[in-house]
């Protein structure tokens, strides 16, 4: 069924019924340059607002000009909204608002029959159609039969609400379209405008004409919903049951930011945060260079080698050294990553890993950096790895990396990946006195019985001694040292020592790791197990089972370096093992899976993807229920 | 809340007095780590370290707060050898960890080591940013024109058809030079010392009276995969005179005992040689050194004479002061700190909110 009407009718409409929904996935669909994205954001703070729980799902298009019209300039925002609590983006859209023919060519393959389809039919010319291939038009050639297709000149009820403006050109019409589409999906899901019309009061507060513009269009969507009688219903979606208190929606990188500059406050100790821009990483930087008032100072280097080497500077002149890349970055930085191994020094390396190799998909997310970081330098050179498995859980890893790195004066890596850089989800403010505790940094200023190399019993730390230290004058350097005094050493038993002590330090850092935690069944038949940004999927779709009877268990590791020291005793309460990561293929297997068989010889199974997007708890449940009745794990890949 | 963590440049360990550990002066020997230095015997990497070590009591700096920062090199053993802090680093990216350093402790006084390997080959980039930037960092560059640490392969500065280990028939690449290179980054400060000559005292005093970042070019012996690389400069007692110009601010700029200077043509922009034993009458013409001229374009013609046309300018080609990095980023951080500082409340509670009861 296509409706087209694109007039008002003459009768008062009739008001449509209000059905409620337990949970609706949007995806808003166009060119780069149509704003998706921040109609998808705008959506997003009102239903986070309005107390639902949400997850979010930014795909934008690999190419930054990708010729107008064209599949490959599609940009994608899939917002999950839901009364209850909720873990991923959403598998597949209900609603997918498209405003041109590649959007709805790219989309459509995922749209359940059933579902709905907002076109912007004025976007569906000869033109735009040959583009994508499209023969006929799909919104008249009945070809769409089976969703419920709603078919609207967006840009000319864009013009008509513009009439007699003046200062408004053709191209400002255009651009205006995401606000009416806006405006209709709070018409449709029965949102309270106020605080939109606030926020673009805000927003543009500078510029009146085009304030008077966006209003004028995200007003008229909303009443165009109301004065056609095209839609038979409008959909309710109940606040989710979240426990109480203040809540804020957050991005991943955004949350790397913010823990950054909290552990820096936290420990009292200033912060050079030393970068050079990379997608999905720069958000990082952008948003830690706000926060030059929280002792964090920004450099943006000449490149990741400068920008790693800068943070090293940093961290020997007794300032904790911070540096934020993605995968081929990550690349550079590893000559000087083990200078910060052998100069024990404490420096924090982030990586929002992306689709390699190369350059790979560089918009589009992946988890194939873990190898990299922990094995990707000369040398025996062991560091600490962690990864963040939400956008919200970026925060804590952040802080959590600072505390490790301070304590036991090493490198610390944090992984985290595209896709929950730019994810979006609800964040319950923490209370920053009572929940986030102090980070202990010491440095040392006594000189009697210093040696360069001297330990710390428990945890194997070296002592940090800022230069300006009188007495304490000393050298550090990529040469080996002496284990004690730290003289440059050729001493071929010393070297083992040091390389055994550097290995032993890293495994000291198990006296920070909590008791492994399984979700779901606690013994039985399967554990999945899962690291990084896969979380939200792995949880649902083993809940599911879990619920549903089935003996399935998810463990999801945050230490990727050192393990848990427990991993052995919890993988043996399982009869079957399956690792599943956004890496590697479904015969060589994923990274963690290899690195898990390598430390504990673990018999595990695999399952991979590396598509650029992430796993659908379908296709999980599916994988899982297939090993459940012994079968082998399907690939991923459908061809 | 407020914080203990104030946007201020970190406050030092409250140092001893300056030039000393305590109220004793030091001394040269105080400066001579315990590490056993292990250059060729021979080599002019020597003379700049006693050089160093015999500069450093004079300065008026404590010397916990001296750092000495090195790449990878012969020439970037040399932290090592300096009783002060140090970093031997990795290869060429020394720029790169003495500015984060710099930038994030400016109280202390931070120099670089590198070779013409280190420096212009796998450092060139990190070298042309540090001098763009400006951060206050006294850079000597140790020109050998060899790779020494790697036993004799040609480098960016070695002279074409340099015959060596990696280049039998002679290199074909052209070479570098440094200090028109530097001039080229915007580097406010630019000085060429000899290993071994007197000047080079000078000219490591006036660099660390330079706020900003001082690139040095030492002209340095390698006896054993270079030897002779500056003979004429260097070691040739007959031509040493006419090959040095030994630049002094607000000076003529005469060599070879006063008997020659350097004239300008402005028809051709081409400095040339007046023999002032011939010609007397055209001493007004020589040209008169002003290492702080803003513009500089005297700088660019001086880095640009080479032996045996010209005489080697030697001393301070450049002398400029400009704003330096670290105390802009600290402008910034300071200005930023006035709206409040390290109140993680208000971080944190900031955007859009909703309450969930
Ligand atoms: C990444 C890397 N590449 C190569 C080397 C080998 N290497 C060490 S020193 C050097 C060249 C040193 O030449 P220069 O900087 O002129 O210093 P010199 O030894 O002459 O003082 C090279 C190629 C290294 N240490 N690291
Ligand atoms: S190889 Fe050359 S530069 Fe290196 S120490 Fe020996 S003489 Fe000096
Ligand atoms: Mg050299």
């Amino acid at each position: 069924m296509v409706s087209r009407v694109d007039t008002p009718s003459d009768k008062p409409p009739k008001k449509p019924v209000v059905e409620t929904k337990k949970s609706v996935v949007i995806r808003f669909a166009g060119d780069s340059g149509d704003g998706m994205q921040l109609t998808g954001t705008e959506f997003t703070r009102a239903v986070a607002i309005a107390g639902n729980d949400i997850a979010t799902f930014p795909d934008y298009p690999a190419e930054i000009r990708a010729p107008v019209g064209t599949l490959a300039g599609v940009s994608g925002y899939q917002l999950h909204f839901s009364s209850e609590a909720i873990h991923t983006p959403g598998d597949a859209p209900d609603v997918l608002v498209v405003m041109n023919p590649a959007a709805l060519k790219r989309s459509l393959a995922e749209l359940p029959r059933g579902g709905m389809i907002i076109a912007n039919s004025g976007a569906f010319t000869d033109a735009n159609l040959q583009k994508v291939g499209y023969q006929k038009n799909p919104l008249e050639d009945g070809s769409l039969e089976g969703y419920r297709v709603f078919a609207v000149d967006m840009q000319a009820h864009c013009k008509n609400a513009l009439e007699g403006m003046a200062g408004i050109d053709f191209k400002e019409v255009s651009r205006s379209k995401n606000m009416w589409a806006l405006g209709l999906m709070y018409w449709l899901f029965n949102r309270p405008v106020d605080k939109q019309l606030e926020w673009l009061k805000d927003k543009f507060k500078k510029n009146p004409a085009i304030l008077e513009a966006n209003l004028r269009v995200f007003k008229a969507g909303h009443a165009f919903g109301d004065t056609v009688e095209l839609f038979h219903e409008t959909y309710q979606v109940d606040s989710a049951p979240m426990e109480a208190g203040t809540y804020r929606n957050v991005m991943g990188n955004q949350m790397t930011a913010l823990g950054l500059a909290t552990a820096a406050v936290k420990a009292g100790l200033p912060m050079f945060f030393g970068a050079y821009p990379i997608t999905p990483a720069s958000d990082v930087l952008h948003n830690i260079a706000k926060f030059k008032n929280y002792g964090v100072t920004t450099f943006q280097a000449e490149d990741e080698i400068a920008a790693m080497c800068s943070a090293i500077g940093a961290a020997y002149g007794g300032v904790l050294g911070v540096t934020c890349t993605s995968g081929p970055g990550f690349a550079l930085k590893l000559e000087a990553m083990g200078l910060a191994v052998m100069m024990e020094l404490p420096v924090v390396i982030i990586d929002v890993q992306r689709a390699g190799p190369s350059t790979g998909l560089p918009t589009k997310t992946e988890q194939s950096d873990l190898l990299q970081a922990l094995y990707g330098r000369n040398g025996d050179s062991p560091l600490a790895v962690i990864a963040a498995q939400s956008p919200v859980d970026c925060f804590a890893t952040a802080i959590e990396a600072v505390r490790i790195a301070t304590k036991y004066m090493t490198p610390v890596v944090v992984l985290t990946d595209g896709y929950i850089a730019n994810g979006a989800e609800p964040w319950k403010l923490p209370d920053v006195e009572k929940d986030i505790p102090p980070i202990e940094v010491k440095f040392r200023t006594d000189p009697n019985g210093y040696q360069v190399y001297g330990r710390d019993p428990q945890t194997l730390a070296r002592a940090w001694v800022r230069p300006g230290t009188p007495k304490m004058e000393h050298r550090v350097g990529g040469l080996e040292k002496d284990f004690l005094t730290g003289m440059v050493s050729y001493d071929n038993v010393n070297h083992q020592k040091m390389v055994d002590v550097r290995a032993d330090k890293v495994l000291r850092m198990r006296q920070d790791i909590s008791a492994s935690v399984v979700d779901g069944a606690q013994e039985g038949d399967l554990l999945v197990v899962g690291w990084g940004g896969t979380y939200g999927a792995l949880k649902q779709s083993v809940q599911r089972l879990a619920a549903s009877g089935k003996k399935i268990g998810h463990l999801h590791l945050r230490w990727l370096n050192p393990l848990p020291g427990d991993l052995e005793a919890v993988f043996a309460r399982f009869k079957k093992v399956i690792v599943c990561e956004l890496n590697g293929t479904s015969k060589s297997g994923g990274q963690l899976w290899r690195h898990l068989r390598a430390e504990l010889l673990v018999p595990a199974l695999h399952y991979t993807k590396v598509q650029g997007t992430p796993f659908t708890t379908a296709e999980l449940g599916a994988a899982f229920e297939a090993v459940l009745r012994g079968e082998p794990a399907p690939s991923s890949l459908k061809v | 809340m407020t914080s203990a963590n104030a946007p201020q440049p970190p406050s030092p360990p409250a140092p001893s007095s300056p030039g000393g550990n305590g109220l004793v002066k030091l001394t040269r020997k105080d400066f001579q780590s315990k590490s056993e230095v292990r250059w060729c015997p021979g080599c002019g990497d020597y003379a700049v370290l006693a050089t160093v070590q015999r500069l450093m009591p004079e300065l008026g700096v404590p010397r916990e707060n001296m750092v000495f920062v090195s790449g990878i090199g012969c020439s970037s053993r040399f932290p090592y050898y300096m009783e002060t802090y140090g970093m031997h680093t990795v290869h060429g990216r020394a720029p790169a960890l003495a500015t984060g350093l710099k930038v994030a402790r400016p109280d202390l006084d931070v120099w670089v080591i590198t070779g013409d390997g280190d420096s212009l080959a796998i450092g060139g980039n990190h070298t042309l940013h540090m001098l763009r930037r400006n951060p206050t960092l006294k850079v000597l560059l140790f020109n050998n024109r060899i790779y020494g640490l790697t036993k004799g392969q040609y480098s960016p500065s070695s002279e074409q058809g340099k015959v060596s280990k990696s280049s039998p028939m002679g290199a074909v690449d052209y070479p570098i030079n440094p200090l028109q290179f530097a001039l080229g980054c915007q580097a406010s400060f630019i000085a060429r010392a000899v290993d071994v000559d007197k000047g080079l005292y000078e000219v490591l005093q006036k660099a660390h009276a330079h706020k900003g970042t001082a690139y040095v070019e030492i002209l340095q012996n390698c006896v054993v995969f270079n030897d002779g690389a500056w003979f004429d400069i260097r070691d040739n007692k007959d031509t040493k005179p006419k090959a040095q110009l030994i630049l002094v601010d607000k000076q003529p700029m005469l060599f070879d005992g006063g008997k020659k200077g350097i004239g300008f043509d402005r028809a051709t922009m081409k400095p040339f040689v007046i023999d002032l034993a011939a010609e007397p009458g055209r001493a007004n013409e020589v040209l008169v050194h002003d290492e702080t001229d803003p513009s500089g374009s005297m700088a660019h013609v001086l880095a640009g004479m080479s032996y045996p046309e010209f005489p080697v300018p030697l001393g301070v080609l450049r002398r400029h002061t400009r704003a330096t990095y670290e105390d802009m980023v600290w402008a910034q951080n300071k200005k930023a700190a006035e709206k409040g500082v390290g109140d993680l409340q208000k971080l944190i509670y900031s955007g859009d909110l909703w309450d969930v009861k």
